[in-house]
């Protein structure tokens, strides 16, 4: 079913042999609903994947079974060179490796914006609190909201909080970086400012799985297009293959419809 | 109405030992309740059984069983519950440190009771967390135990605080019972000492009785309105 381009030679990404996640015959039930089905693909350090696909294919779920926030049923995910581990310590230092953003920012409601980029150094990274604070406001410079930090998520626009949620992320120096659909809950007006923190990123070389419909960012910033439909990996492919020319129906009827609006 | 006069220093003295067996109850009750919610939610099954089942069992006994147990079962099964004699605790609530251990078992039963319910509340409010949250914090790398310290029940109390306001206030007044069950001189005994021994008119003492534990909860109630509305005003 995937149809795969073997190397990765596309977009100005810098990409090197050995994948940084992997995933081998992954299969995920939500009970009778085959969310995942035989689901392999393998995300090389530094490439940045775009993941589109109608609602209800299993993007979220391929997104949140890398850092097992959704555990799956058989095959294998590897991170780094290192399975999955089971709940524990183990897989918290290991999600701690792997930066999330969500679609609903999911800011920590009763901390200050520099408090929630600072949680994660702190406690799970030890490090001292004054330091982690630089850091910390470095990185909310990086995403222009270092005015903000001293306020609580509720106080900020949607497009603030989402980079701050980035921010938060980043505090935790992760190898890669997943992305399930950033921009969707925010006003138009400010998805341009979350994807320029994207973008910029994505340029800096960071390895990025994103879940999106921004199709201006999936052409500029992306390495490698994923199609997703009903669980399966239709498509593989470089954007500019991947938009001038979809291979399966699904993959074209899809893009007629996103692109028509 | 003369015996509120006459005797003001036992209704004193009454009021201020059912206090302290309040506060020690209620500091308890929050400490094991707490636990045994994050029992009830821990990712661990045998750990998320003994919460469940310490909930059914103490939520669904009467008060008076469970005291009942406290004051013959402990010491049957040899145990004065000196671990309560808690050196520094002793020298400001006396009672803990002295022989006669009914005070002791009146805490313990007491805190075992209300536990239940305090349980229940916390765990009303860490479902009233947005699971994001508690999302979010994990796929940061804390661990179960720094999610919940750092992120769920910070947020979990706010909306737990009511609700275990009102668990505080039934378990001021079920401390009444603790007279029925050995402890000497808190407002239930007293009460039933002036009107037995001493002979004194019923109705007046149990009126100054009711003065007692109205203090005390009538302000926590007033308290926990305030409350109240000062949320619904924030969330509008
Ligand atoms: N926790 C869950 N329990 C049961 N079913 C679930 C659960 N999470 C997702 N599903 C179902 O699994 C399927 C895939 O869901 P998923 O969220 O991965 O899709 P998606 O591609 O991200 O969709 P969308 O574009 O709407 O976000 C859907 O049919 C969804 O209803
Ligand atoms: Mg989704």
């Amino acid at each position: 079913m995937t149809e795969r381009t073997e190397a990765v030679e596309v977009a100005g990404g810098t990409t090197t042999g050995e994948p940084l996640i992997r995933l081998d015959g992954v299969n995920k039930w939500f009970g009778p609903l085959h969310v995942l089905q035989d689901v392999n693909l393998s995300v090389a350090r530094g490439e940045v994947v775009v993941v589109i696909g109608p609602s209800g294919s299993g993007k979220s779920t391929l997104c949140r079974a890398i850092n097992r926030l959704e555990p799956i049923n058989s095959g294998t995910i590897t991170f780094d060179d290192r399975p999955l581990p089971a709940e524990g310590k183990a897989l918290a230092r290991l999600r701690s490796e792997v930066g999330m953003v969500f679609q609903s920012f999911n800011l920590f409601a009763h901390k200050t914006i520099l408090e929630n980029v600072t949680l994660g150094p702190v406690k799970v990274r030890k490090e001292k609190p004054a330091a982690a604070r630089d850091r910390a406001m470095k990185l909310l410079e990086r995403v222009g909201i270092a005015n903000q930090a001293e306020k609580y998520p509720a106080q900020l626009s949607g497009g603030q909080q989402q980079r701050a949620a980035i921010a938060r992320a980043l505090a935790m120096q992760p190898k890669a970086m997943l992305f399930d659909e950033p921009t969707s809950a925010l006003d138009p007006e400010m998805v341009g400012e979350v994807l320029d923190v994207m973008t910029s990123l994505a340029r800096d070389g960071m390895t990025m799985v994103v879940v999106t419909h921004e199709m201006g960012f999936a052409r500029h910033a992306a390495n490698r297009v994923i199609f997703m439909a009903d669980g399966q990996l239709v498509e593989d492919a470089a954007p500019d293959e991947f938009f001038a020319n979809p291979r399966s129906e699904r993959a074209k009827d899809f893009l007629s419809k996103i692109l028509t609006h | 109405m003369s015996v509120l006069v006459d005797h003001f220093d036992v209704f004193a003295g009454g009021f201020w030992l059912t206090f302290q067996l309040c506060i020690l109850a209620a500091t308890g009750a929050l400490l094991v309740g707490t636990l045994v919610a994050v029992m009830r939610i821990s990712p661990v099954p045998p750990l998320r059984w003994i919460g469940t089942a310490y909930v059914t069992v103490f939520r669904n006994s009467p008060l008076t069983i469970v005291m009942f147990f406290a004051a013959f079962g402990l010491p049957a099964l040899g145990s004065n519950a000196d671990f309560l004699r808690i050196p520094g605790l002793t020298s400001i609530f006396s009672r803990l440190g002295i022989d006669l251990p009914y005070f002791r078992f009146a805490v313990i039963a007491l805190a075992l009771y209300t536990a239940a319910f305090v349980c229940e509340a916390i765990r009303s409010g860490i479902n009233a967390v947005p699971p994001g949250q508690a999302e979010a914090a994990r796929a940061i790398g804390l661990t179960f135990g720094q999610n919940l310290r750092y992120v769920v029940l910070p947020q979990a109390w706010k909306s737990a605080v009511v609700p275990l306001g009102s668990v505080i206030i039934a378990m001021i007044k079920n401390s009444a019972l603790a007279g029925f069950f050995g402890v000497i001189g808190d407002l239930s005994n007293s009460a039933q000492n002036l009107t037995s021994a001493l002979g004194e008119p019923i109705i007046p003492v149990f009126i100054g009785v009711s003065i007692g534990f109205l203090v005390m909860t009538v302000p926590l109630g007033i308290l926990l309105d305030r409350i109240e509305r000062r949320r619904a005003v924030a969330a509008r």
